[in-house]
């Protein structure tokens, strides 16, 4: 079993680094973009044979414990088979 | 006084952090390994600035779960005096020992050079010897020192007094110009400028100085 989880930054948190890559594209003549947020994903490998309701809620917790800071982030997680 | 210098993998600024208070101040000061689980008999911890970790993952997200950080939440619990400068700073943030976080800085880069701070509180173990509304001069060098909390957090700091000092010419987009806070005791304290860096006549300034004398000023009090 794989898992993604994705990380980004709230809405009401500014992305200097967003902005930064919004006003690049423009700059390049792709209009059409009103906004960028940037973000990033784990990609995480689960052993074999493990319980997917207990990996869903391991991953659940490590998300919000350790791979987010709540304060400023969201994430969320995917599990892939 | 003794104060305890915490040393995570990846700090650099412990030196500087055990310079200032042992060699400019003159106090006893030592070094606690992040993987100590004690600390000693020190009677203040320093957790001190770099990149703890690698920075991996965010800046001090790692170096939370160090063994070291259970034993710094407990001496802060049982009311001991912490201060964190930069990365320290990040440290206590992302432990939840300060409230907020810190965001990269709003023009992208990393910024090194002296700023101007303002005393806002000398209610405090960390300022009080200095003067309210006193500029104090100290480095910066950062490039995760934009402070951000909701307006609920930013309006409570503010009425619980607990801006230590502020940047008079905002350098990174920190919300309402927060450059240092306390915790709700006021026995945490957090701040992105370095006051272990201006100590010494030689760096230019002496004016971080008057945060270590207030410590010990505070300590002195405690232990009478």
């Amino acid at each position: 079993m794989k898992a993604r989880v994705y990380v980004s930054l709230k809405p009401t948190v500014l992305d200097p680094q967003g902005a930064t890559i919004k006003s690049a594209l423009v700059g390049l003549g792709h209009s059409m973009i009103a906004d960028v947020r940037q973000g990033k994903y784990f990609d995480i490998a689960i052993a074999d044979g493990a319980d997917r309701e207990q990996v869903s809620k391991e991953l659940e917790a490590i998300s919000l414990d350790v791979l987010s800071n709540p304060v400023i982030e969201n994430f969320q997680v995917e599990l892939l088979d | 006084m003794k104060f305890g210098v915490v040393v995570f993998p990846g700090s650099n600024c412990d030196h500087d952090c055990w310079y200032a208070p042992a060699k400019n101040l003159g106090f006893p000061t030592e070094m606690i390994w992040h993987d100590s689980s004690t600390l000693g008999d020190v009677d203040a911890v320093i957790l001190p600035g770099g990149f703890a970790y690698g920075d991996y993952l965010r800046c001090g997200a790692i170096a939370k779960f160090s063994r070291v950080m259970t034993a710094v939440k407990k001496f802060a619990n049982d009311g001991g005096l912490v201060i964190g400068i930069c990365n320290g700073f990040q440290i206590l943030v992302e432990s939840g020992m300060l409230p907020g976080a810190l965001l990269r800085n709003r023009g992208l880069k990393f910024i090194c050079r002296p700023v101007d701070l303002r005393v806002e509180t000398v209610d405090s173990p960390f300022s009080a010897e200095a003067a309210k509304g006193q500029i104090l001069r100290m480095p910066i060098a950062h490039g995760e020192g934009c402070y951000f909390a909701d307006d609920r957090t930013l309006d409570e700091l503010e009425a619980e007094d607990r801006v230590l000092v502020r940047y008079v010419d905002n350098p990174n987009g920190s919300l309402r110009n927060i450059a240092g806070i306390l915790n709700e005791k006021r026995n945490v304290m957090g701040l992105m400028p370095h006051p272990d860096r201006a100590c010494d006549p030689l760096m230019g300034s002496t004016d971080g100085a008057v945060i270590f004398n207030s410590m010990a000023a505070a300590f002195a009090a405690i232990a009478k």
